[in-house]
């Protein structure tokens, strides 16, 4: 069961990168936990308590299928339904930039949460650099698969960009993870050769 | 395919002062019967039992037939039944009638024991826990250690709230649909209107009507709670502005409009099954339904007592127990840490949806259970 859903993420580097960081035993907030097999494993392989966060009723369907907790619940409202640091761990993979305002987001995640791990694509990688710079269109790729018009990702970012906003909600980075298909040059030029970056992040005390 | 049938049970008790089955109002209800109807079987580890409640007009019979040649199934056909969502051939589903009602469960129309008399308005006033109170002595009755499930809509979903936090552990889920932890004031103010009318009625004679006597009170409330059961959006798709019988207008005040037409049938057809003392009790019972009450409001504090897992469904139309409803008690099960799903399934069918979307509805309740006796089986 376990290998089955490791195979079924094993297109997603960027999760299966945050499923290391996750301790066994804790309690986990997966926002956007599409059909909710990532928090399946972890309740399999860590028994992990976990809970789902889902917009589409289809998928929060195929979550309940999973056979995991899940709330239909809009990301661009407040996360009102957990206390202060409810959740060991939030996880934000690829949605951060679906939201209408991801730093209103990012407040509310490290307000629930006592750690954050948050996962997106890397607006400045060379691949994307290039097709704007050379090309002089939006840039479309395997993790990009949608035209300027129609993409849902209303705000994509850079690894700067998010460490400069990080900064200024006074937001600690714990960990940087960049991702890419040449290990070596992702962690050498993240900006410029991540495909995609895990961080861990949380709240810095004042 | 074979017609599914069933056959109706009753369950007598309360015939001695200390097996009479205590009310809320102080009252003791004596000679108490239960009717109910199961489909399925137990399984030998006890795991598969599930307790459907019906709603307000409902009854016991939930699905299948009782005679081969009956016109109608029971009021969850679709849902309910070999092969279907839920699966008689897996579960052993038990669904009965409410005390209070009048599809034959003690209620106002009963014979009083103490008078050999119909009870009429002598009957105590009931509520929800009281229901339930009395469902607990059927599940004795039926030796079920646990329900896998409880599941009801809209005055259903009421009674599955109140066995999670009276039972706690008599049960591994709850799956409340449409429903509301609390009534609201719009809700009892349908309510106390539908109830004005039946008692405004000539022919109600204080409850002590005879047999025969046309019910108008009746199914003027019924036409009432019928609209707070659409949409507005259902209600245009369903009717629009159609003319019934004639081209034009009547300029007289006889009925013109097809949902003019709709509203007299439903209500009409309402009084040849239901009960108007019974509707008094039963509206009565979901007025004063408020779980939060005994812990002066605060819902999470109220729900505290509950240990099951739950599948919390609403619908987007729904006006009478809208979404909001659904995630207060939503939010205050998360605050407890309990183990709670939610989904506002989106449909114009309003507070009917929970009727009428069965396949949405039928695929989450199936793979919800599926999984809940999986992990049951799996401890």
């Amino acid at each position: 069961m376990v290998d089955k859903l490791k195979q079924q993420l094993s297109k997603r580097p960027d999760i299966l990168t945050i499923n290391k960081i996750i301790p066994p035993d804790c309690r986990v907030l997966d926002l956007g936990c599409g059909n909710g097999v990532f928090l399946k494993l972890l309740e399999l392989e860590k028994n992990v308590r976990g809970l789902g966060i889902e917009l589409s009723q289809d998928k929060i369907m195929e979550s309940i299928a999973t056979g995991i907790s899940v709330i239909h619940g809009d990301l661009n409202n407040k996360l009102d339904f957990a206390d202060d640091y409810s959740f060991d761990y939030v996880v934000v993979s690829n949605t951060l930039q679906e939201v209408k305002r991801p730093d209103h987001l990012l407040q509310e995640v490290v307000r629930v949460g006592k750690k954050a791990l948050v996962s997106f694509i890397n607006f400045a990688n060379i691949k994307t650099r290039s097709q704007l710079f050379l090309k002089g269109t939006m840039p479309e790729s395997k993790n990009l698969p949608y035209h300027w018009y129609d993409t849902p990702n209303i705000h994509l970012a850079t690894i700067r960009d998010f460490r400069d906003l990080c900064s200024s909600l006074n937001i600690k980075i714990i960990k940087e993870i960049p991702l890419g298909k040449n290990n070596f040059l992702a962690k050498s030029l993240p900006n410029l050769f991540a495909a995609n970056c895990v961080f861990e992040i949380t709240k810095l005390e004042k | 395919m074979s017609d599914n049938l069933v056959k109706p049970e009753n369950f007598l008790f309360g015939e001695s002062e200390k097996d009479a089955l205590e009310l809320d109002c102080g009252k003791k209800l004596h000679s108490v019967n239960i009717r109910y109807e199961t489909y399925g079987e137990l399984s030998p580890d006890g795991t598969n039992a599930v307790l459907i409640q019906h709603a307000l007009s409902g009854d016991a019979h939930v699905s299948g037939k009782h005679a081969p040649d009956d016109k109608k199934s029971g009021w969850w056909d679709e849902m309910i039944g070999p092969g279907k969502y839920l699966d008689t051939n897996k579960y052993f589903v038990v669904c009965s009638n409410v005390i209070g009602g009048c599809a034959g469960s003690t209620g106002p129309r009963s014979i009083n024991p103490k008078t050999g008399k119909l009870y009429n308005m002598d009957f105590p006033v009931i509520t929800i826990a009281d229901m339930v109170r009395a469902q607990k002595r059927l599940m004795e009755h039926l030796k079920i250690k646990k329900w896998l499930s409880i599941v009801g809509g809209s005055m259903g979903g009421m009674q599955a709230l109140e066995w999670a936090i009276d039972y706690p552990d008599l049960m591994e889920s709850v799956i409340p649909i449409a429903t509301t932890a609390r009534l609201s004031p719009q809700a009892i103010a349908f309510d106390w209107v539908g109830r004005q009318a039946i008692l405004a009625d000539s022919n109600w004679h204080d409850g002590n009507y005879s047999e025969g006597d046309t019910q108008k009170g009746l199914s003027i409330a019924r036409m009432l709670a019928h609209i707070t059961y659409l949409s507005d959006e259902s209600m245009k798709n369903k009717f629009g502005r159609e003319l019934q019988d004639s081209p034009s207008y009547s300029f007289a005040f006889k009925r013109d409009f097809t949902v003019e037409s709709y509203l007299e049938y439903q209500g009409q057809r309402f009084t040849e099954r239901f009960d108007a003392n019974s509707y008094l009790y039963i509206t009565r019972a979901t007025d004063y339904f408020d779980i939060s009450a005994k812990a002066d409001g605060d819902l999470a504090k109220a729900l505290e007592p509950v240990k099951c897992h739950f599948l919390v469904v609403s619908f987007s139309s729904d006006w009478l127990f809208p979404a909001s409803q659904s995630e207060d008690l939503v939010k205050a099960l998360l605050k407890n840490q309990c183990e709670v799903s939610y989904c506002e399934v989106q449909s114009s069918y309003g507070h009917d949806a929970f009727l009428l979307e069965v396949d949405t509805l039928g695929k989450m309740i199936s793979d919800f259970l599926h999984n809940r006796q999986e992990a049951v089986r799996g401890r």
